[in-house]
Formats: structure tokens, sequence, C-alpha cells
């Protein structure tokens, strides 16, 4: 199988300028989520590209990023420590630039 | 823990999931892995299949392999196509080509979540048919401009590498390209009919080497099923998960509903239960035996004390078990060389284990050393004299002709 590990690495992809954390965001209407032991799988049924989401609160965020005004809201509610923010956050801008969030139009 | 452990420990729901249609083939390729041939009447039936499917779609199981036998001579293929498509599950589907004419190829162009990998053993019609069957060259890329004419965009050529091919790596690339397709490459594994043609087809030491260096050279975009992570101890780690997915991550429901631990295992010892039971395949995949000892730690045997282990993982499970290697022994192909040593120590009386099941076509008689059942006539002749064979249908065979 082919796959491609997006997630919560240690390496930010390049790119990423576009990601506004201060900006609403949702799941991607393409894209499923199911739940692992480590975290989820997601696939991009339009890419179909599969992807990992390698921790639960990471799944946590990204389930939650359509309840929460921005970003942030959605780390603080999956309760990721402080301290790891910034790797969540370039996790995200990762899931943003492969199309599997995308910014919630909130003027509907 | 890392990813790849929990891979090891076994998912929810296959990541990977390979589902023949059928054990129908208008081919009879010489390496076919499952058999295939003729239909088998126990085949799922359409509405058994779409409970598959449903199945599936609860599970999350995002896409599926579709394979066979020729999946397209199913005559509900297109129905359970469109079905799974319609539950959320994708569908990548193997064909010899043989049913993508120009209208089909505009069907599938303009469906969604639909991939196609049409299958090419030889980029030449020579090296091909020698392996797939005469005609099948043409067939394969006949469905291929069909594809490309009615834009479908970028399905996939699917080769298995063998001795004969390994050196048409850069024309098979050529062929993709000029059909804007990927080329997908994958390993070749002694089983089904595979076992058979074994030891002519499976690439030599030095072709093993070969492949390693074009993989990584020209890998890039060409897809492999992650089925070379034996060659990795050639050196660099090749790219996708250097594991056996046998029953963690993999596995393969038959035409008749059985589930076995991968499309290459079809034999008793891999299988792990039917669809057709109680709790259908989400309680096969999630409690069978079988699919709990391969998710738990496993004997390397004498392979562990080898510094490539981590590298290869002794291989691949089918390899071995269906050359007749124990499967905590080296893969056939071990880069190494062991897997030879190995084989070279079996004894002679060494029983092979065989596919459990052969739907090969019947291309020869039978010999069983029986009489032949023949009913003979009991018509008299025309004329007691007359020992034309044709005596009485009226088209008597010119003078001089004679039969028998």
């Amino acid at each position: 199988m082919s796959t491609t590990a997006a997630g919560a690495g240690p390496t930010a992809p390049a790119g990423v300028d576009d990601f506004d954390a201060d900006l609403p965001y949702r799941i991607s209407g393409s894209v499923s989520v199911r739940p692992e032991s480590f975290g989820a799988l997601v696939y991009d049924f339009h890419t179909r590209r599969l992807s990992f989401l390698k921790t639960r609160p990471l799944v946590r965020a990204v389930e939650s990023l359509a309840d929460h005004p921005d970003v942030h809201g959605a780390l603080e509610a999956a309760e990721v420590p402080a301290h790891q923010r910034e790797q969540y956050l370039k996790a995200l801008a990762g899931l943003a630039q492969a199309g599997t969030i995308q910014r919630r139009d909130t003027t509907a | 823990m890392k990813l790849v452990d929990h891979f090891v420990e076994g998912l929810n729901s296959p990541i990977c999931l390979t589902w023949e249609l059928t054990y129908a083939c208008n081919l009879s390729c010489v390496h076919c892995l499952s058999s295939s041939g003729r239909r088998d009447p126990n085949e799922l039936s359409t509405d058994e299949a779409k409970a598959v499917i449903d199945e599936l779609q609860r599970m999350q199981v995002f896409y599926v392999n579709i394979g066979g036998g020729e999946p397209t001579v199913r005559s509900d293929f297109w129905e359970l196509l469109d079905y799974a498509i319609a539950h959320d599950v994708g569908v990548k589907f193997s064909t010899n080509g043989v049913k993508i004419d120009k209208a089909r190829a505009a069907q599938l162009a303009a469906t969604d979540y639909v991939d196609v990998q049409i299958s090419l053993d030889g980029a030449t019609a020579e090296v091909n048919d020698h392996v797939r069957g005469p005609g099948s060259y043409d067939t394969a890329i006949r469905a291929m401009e069909n594809l490309h004419e009615a834009g479908f965009g970028q399905f996939k050529i699917s080769v298995v590498v063998t001795r004969h091919n390994v050196d048409q790596l850069d024309e098979f690339k050529a062929i993709a390209d000029k059909y804007g397709a990927q080329l997908r490459i994958t390993r070749f594994r002694p089983s089904g009919r595979g076992a058979d043609s074994w030891d002519e087809l499976h690439p030599t030491r030095e072709q093993q080497r070969q492949l390693y260096d074009w993989l990584v050279a020209r890998g890039e975009d060409v897809l492999t099923g992650d089925s070379f992570f034996h060659l990795s101890a050639f050196g660099q780690e090749l790219p996708g998960l250097n594991l056996c997915g046998a029953g963690r991550v993999v596995c393969l429901i038959d035409p008749v509903g059985d589930v076995y631990a991968c499309p290459f295992a079809i034999h008793e010892q891999f299988l792990a239960g039917n669809v057709r039971s109680e709790g259908g395949f989400e309680t096969v995949w999630q409690d069978s035996a079988l699919f709990a000892e391969l998710r738990g730690p496993q004997s390397g045997g004498a392979c562990t004390k080898c510094s490539h282990y981590d590298a290869c993982q002794g291989g691949c499970m089918a390899a071995k078990f269906f050359t007749g290697l124990p499967l905590d022994g080296p893969d056939p192909e071990c880069v190494l060389g062991n897997g030879e040593r190995e084989l070279a120590k079996l004894e002679m009386d060494t029983v092979v284990p065989k596919p459990s099941l052969d739907h090969s076509h019947r291309t020869k008689p039978r010999d069983r050393g029986e009489p032949v059942p023949l009913t003979l006539s009991v018509r008299r002749p025309d004329r007691a004299c007359d020992s034309d064979p044709l005596a009485g249908e009226g088209t008597r065979l010119p003078a001089g002709i004679r039969v028998g």
C-alpha cells in the first residue's frame, strides 16, 4: 500500500504559510477519520491519500476544529499541553496543506 | 510506541484489503497467485457481496483492492462497483483489460473514487504473452488506449517483476508515461500457479540487486505495494512499510468469502474464517485465532542474529511457506543467499505445501488411468457394408479421402 505519514511529526512540511491558527477550520468534506489505538487513520476520498494522526489529542483537536472559532480553541479543548502547542500547530498546518482540514467559512 | 509497532499489533480494520470477486478468468497466467480460471459455484452472490460492502462501510475500510480471477467477467461487477462507491468504499480494481472497451472506459472516467489497474507482465508482447497467454498484451494495451482516450486520468499499470521482464523496467515506465499512467511493480511470489513457475520466473540474485538499484535510482514515483522490503537488506531502506502486513493491516477475502491473512497465502494454514459466518468479516478480522497469532510476537529464528534483520524482517511469509522453508527461516530470495542455502538443504522428500484450491482451466484431458466415459452409439449403419462414418448425414467425403 502507498502511505504518507502526516501528523505530529517533528518536522513541519514546507510551505505552510497559508495556515492561520487564529481562523476557524474544519475537516474537509471528502475526508473520513477512523479511530485507532494510536490515534486515527485519515483518508481523503478525493485525493485518495491515506495519512495518520499519530496521537489521540491530535485526533480530538482535528475533530473539534468545527466547534471552535479558531484553532487555538480546538487545541485547548483537546487538552494539548502548552509546551506541545507549537508541535501540534505544525502538524495541523501540514494537514491544512494536504487538504485534510480546511478553513471554515463562517459567513454562512 | 512507534506507528509501525501499532501496525504490528493489528488495527481495528485493515488498511489494505484485497477482495477477489471471482475465480473465473479468461486468461491462464502461469504465475496466477490464486490459480484462477474456472468460477467456483459457491462464490458470493450479489446480495452477499453487497452485505460485505455494507460491513466494510461500517468498519471504515476506505477502499478495497478488487481482483480475481478477472473481476470484470462477473456479470454484476459494475453493479457492485457502483454500490461500493455509493457506500464510501473506494475501489481499485485489477484487470487484464478484457472488458475495458471505449464505453466502459468512458463510464469509468466519469466515476469518482475508482481506480483501475491494468496487469502487464512484459513491456513487449513476446515477454508478456509468454506468461499471460497469447493476445493478452494487445488486450492490455487496447484497454490503456481506451482509458487514456476517455480521459480517465492516472490509472495504474501493474507489473509482476520476473526474470524475463526485470530488464524492461525503463520500458514499462515509458509505457506508463505514454498513457499518463502510474507504474506499479510488485514482487513475484510462489503462490498459486506461481509455485509451478517459480524456478523459471523468479529473479536471480544478480537481478534482485539490479531491481533494488533501479528502485533506489528511479523508484520515486513508482508504486511497489511495499512488496520489496526484503531487498532493503542491500542497504538503504526502501520507502514504505518495511513489514509483513499479513493479518495485521492486510488480508484477503476470496470469492467464496474465505478470509486469508494475505492474497498470497491461499492455504488452509492461513485461513482465518469466512464472511458468511456469524459476525461476518468484522468478527473474523478482530477475533480470529490466526490473526491474533500473527499480531503477536514472531520468532525470526536464526534470522534475528543477522545484522540485516531489522531491514528485511525475515521477508515474505508466503514466499517461505510455498517454497517449503520454515516461517521463522530466511526468505527464499534473501539477498545474502541464506534462503538459497536453506532450500539446498531441504531433503528430496520434503513436502512443499500446495495451494489448497485450484480453479485452473482444465486445458488437458483428465488422466486418471480410468476408461474414457463414452456412450457408444447403438445406431446401426445405413447399410451393412457402409463403413463411411458420415453415412446418412448427407455429407459424404469425396472419394479418395480416407478417414481414420
